[in-house]
């Protein structure tokens, strides 16, 4: 008995004495949290890279207006990223990149929809707002496939090179937006998001499935939705400061 | 063999879910904010600032609500926020060293 006594004594004046749960939350969601936290560095060293990069290289001087591409200077994105699916030649500046940014904040909303019903235990409510979940995410992926391949194309004018030869699109080998490093950063940057993008709709494909055949029901709760949840909200979070840092400023 | 389990569901709180919807609004109307800053305002470094710090209001909305760590225990969230400082350190480092080849090249 007093040894019994002595050991709850301890562990309520010490949190971390042990026999207490100091985060209050369980293994799996901790360690989503840690691995969210590596992996917001991974994106950190990408921007930051893309900063340090445009930092080297000269501004275009002039006014807005007058901008056009070339390698002596670091593109303007609102002139680069302009083009929307089925109007072509029409100047829309950010437009079709605002459409993603929506489309990936609607599905960070299905997902924290989801993450409530789950804890309601409501296995009708978890199926229909991870449905939406997938479903916006998938929306997402082709807009950045359509995005890419139109980088990739290029426009018809294209640029000259200083010996004559006209080029068209981006590649890693030349670029007729800016800078060759403009291309290289644009296909690592969302490239990687892109990635992340991928395999959460693939995460989030099997959690449905377990939501679906009732896993989760008995088991007694919810709990994988909300850890697949929070690697969601991340790739949505990720997205805000590519937004802002790759296609804003 | 179907196994049939039996489930209490509960219904709807739908305070929590109109507050979720209402972040969202806010997250839509913070980047329509943004767009019409980037074609309204001359570039520079006051719009840069700008953009970083609704950047900043957004990923707050997204990290304490919708990843919910505002309602942590207080120790996961500073073990989530404290590490962050080394991104600010490499933001002004690498900044910084971006300039000095700016110069020395050009």
């Amino acid at each position: 008995m007093e040894v019994t006594a002595s050991i709850e004594k301890e562990s309520k004046t010490n949190v971390w004495g042990g026999g207490t749960s100091p985060f209050k939350a369980s293994y799996g969601k901790i360690m989503m949290w840690f691995f969210l936290l590596s992996d917001a560095f991974t994106f950190s060293g990408l921007l930051i890279t893309y900063g340090f990069l445009r930092y080297s290289y000269p501004a275009f001087s002039g006014p807005v207006s007058a901008f056009k591409p070339s390698v002596d200077y670091w593109p303007i994105p609102e002139k680069i990223f302009d083009a929307v699916p089925f109007l072509h030649g029409v100047h829309l500046p950010l437009l079709f990149v605002g459409i993603m940014t929506f489309i990936l904040i609607l599905s960070s909303v299905t997902m924290v929809l989801a993450v409530e019903a789950g804890q309601r235990m409501d296995r009708k409510d978890v199926t229909k707002w991870m449905l939406w979940t997938i479903v916006g995410g998938l929306a997402f992926l082709g807009c950045q496939a359509w995005e890419w391949s139109h980088f990739i194309t290029g426009t018809e004018e294209g640029m000259a090179l200083s010996n004559g030869v006209i080029i068209h699109g981006a590649n890693l080998q030349v670029n007729e937006y800016g800078p060759p490093l403009f291309a290289s950063l644009f296909f690592f940057i969302t490239g990687f998001h892109g990635t992340h993008v991928a395999s959460g709709v693939f995460l989030n494909v099997i959690i449905f499935y377990n939501v679906v055949v009732g896993t989760y029901d008995k088991r007694g709760h919810y709990e994988m939705v909300e850890k697949v949840g929070l690697y969601w909200h991340f790739v949505d979070l990720v997205w805000v400061f590519v937004f802002t840092f790759f296609y804003l400023i | 063999m179907e196994q049939v389990v039996a489930v209490d569901v509960k219904p709807v709180d739908k305070k929590k879910v109109k507050k979720l919807w209402k972040i969202a609004l806010i997250l839509g109307i913070v980047t329509l904010i943004e767009f019409i800053m980037a074609f309204t305002l001359p570039r520079g470094y006051l719009l840069y600032a700008g953009f970083i710090g609704l950047t900043i209001v957004k990923a707050f909305y997204i990290v304490s609500e919708f990843m919910h760590l505002k309602h942590e225990a207080k120790a996961l969230i500073w073990s989530i926020l404290l590490p962050t400082i080394f991104v600010i350190w490499l933001i002004i480092a690498l900044l910084a060293e971006g300039g000095s080849i700016l110069n020395a090249l050009y």
